[in-house]
């Protein structure tokens, strides 16, 4: 593995995105950063500006007004990067499969890395995701 | 002993590099006990600048690329310059010059001033308003810095070489332990605080409302230069500190030992600082530092003149 995806992948700064979710899966990622699970174990730091992430952390069921701004921003992030869906709506837009403002899945938007499903997931559910990201992406490489 | 280029290289930049990365990894982990946590492994700082190394690194379209480019490495040889100052007056005091005081006083400006142009070149609207943040920053802590630092020269009996300041210490005991020296220590402490752009001085990064100001734009090695620097500086403002006031660093194995525990101790004073305070607004900095804290140093300079 090349030294710069292995040092990336013992810091990856993430980042935490909504498009459109209920608010609950942010939360939860919000508790990952607590003292209880404390992330920053890992070398994981929440980062502020989208140039600054490796990681995207995406919640909601990407609607019209959102998938666009989601490719947007999917543009600027320095690569290489990777994509976690969080929850059931990013995954495969939940309850909102029918509406009329969630035309596609996150998946055929951008590329998508993991899937962490749960409505919203628990904070282990998020960590235990990430750590099989790293072991996923180090294993391919 | 070393040419002025070897000490730049040698120590400047590696030997800075190497304890600022080890001293910004007992910031974050100090940090982390203090809210209960693990904390980050000790390579972590080491890892996040390689890291970002490898990452791409994008320049936005409205920037002024060339400006954007070299605005970190405007920060960089500040702080490396200081810190070869600094190294120098611990290792061949003989090599000091007249007036290396002042000379490390204004590049110890050069990191912000990179900052700023780097915030403003980037013409990103919220980097622009950390860099204007950054400015009236500099305004706020460099009045009462440069008068903490008269202090520390008039005790010395008017010495503007940094190595005739710690020689002087040597000889008398160090400067923080005159009442003078103390108040003159404390605003410079805060001053640091504020230079470093820690928290309740991060006004211009201020993560949560103007996410990382200035910095908002750099990606990949920008951004490395920049973390390089940051953690250069919390090595080498704790060292002029010690150089200043608290006795400096002298070349045997009992003050290597105390060396490093007063440099430990600084670090770590101003990571209880930033960890037990909130962020203040940039009026509020400015009323502080202009009123409590230039009233402190004056202060500390009407005791230094009568001798105390």
């Amino acid at each position: 593995m090349g030294m710069k995806l292995s040092a990336l992948l013992k810091s990856p700064w993430v980042f935490h995105l909504s498009t459109g979710s209920c608010n609950n899966c942010d939360i939860e990622v919000l508790d990952c950063l607590t003292p209880r699970f404390d992330i920053e174990r890992f070398g994981m730091l929440l980062a502020g500006s989208i140039k600054h992430a490796d990681v995207l952390l995406i919640t909601g069921s990407c609607n019209r007004q959102s998938a666009e701004r989601l490719k947007r921003l999917y543009d600027s992030v320095p690569k290489p990067c990777l994509v976690v869906a969080i929850g059931e709506c990013a995954m495969s837009r939940g309850m909102f499969i029918d509406s009329y403002n969630c035309p596609l899945p996150l998946d055929h938007i951008i590329p998508v890395d993991a899937y962490i499903p749960g409505c919203p997931p628990k904070p282990e559910a998020i960590i235990a995701g990430a750590v099989q990201l790293i072991e996923k992406v180090g294993a391919a490489t | 002993m070393f040419a002025y280029p070897t000490y730049f290289v040698l120590f400047g930049l590696v030997l800075t590099a190497v304890l600022g990365l080890l001293a910004s990894w007992v910031d974050r982990k100090v940090t982390a006990r203090v809210q209960y946590r693990v904390g980050p492994p000790v390579l972590q700082p080491a890892i996040d600048l390689v890291k970002l190394l490898g990452k791409e690194t994008l320049i936005p379209a409205g920037a002024h690329k060339p400006t954007f480019l070299a605005a970190p490495l405007i920060s960089l040889a500040g702080v490396a310059a200081v810190s070869t100052l600094l190294w120098i007056t611990v290792l061949q005091p003989s090599r000091g010059f007249t007036g290396d005081v002042f000379v490390a006083l204004y590049l110890l400006t050069m990191p912000s001033l990179g900052i700023i142009l780097g915030g403003f070149a980037s013409g990103n609207p919220v980097a622009s308003l950390g860099a204007s943040r950054e400015m009236k920053l500099i305004l706020a802590y460099e009045l009462p810095f440069v008068i903490a630092l008269f202090v520390p020269i008039i005790l010395s009996g008017h010495a503007i070489r940094l190595p005739d300041i710690a020689a002087h210490q040597a000889d008398a005991g160090a400067f923080v332990l005159h009442p003078s020296g103390f108040l003159a220590f404390l605003a410079a402490l805060l001053c640091t605080q504020a230079k470093m752009g820690l928290v309740p001085f991060d006004v211009a990064e201020a993560e949560t409302e103007i996410t990382g100001g200035p910095l908002v734009d750099y990606s990949g090695s920008g951004l490395a230069l920049y973390r390089l620097c940051k953690n250069m500086l919390f090595i080498t403002l704790p060292l002029f500190l010690v150089v200043m006031f608290l006795g400096g660093i002298t070349l045997s194995v009992l003050g290597i030992v105390y060396g490093a525990l007063k440099l430990i101790l600084v670090v770590a004073v101003l990571t209880l600082i930033r960890n037990t305070n909130p962020r203040i607004r940039i009026d509020q900095a400015m009323r502080f530092f202009w009123f409590p804290v230039t009233v402190v140093a004056l202060a500390g300079v009407v005791l230094a003149m009568v001798g105390w």
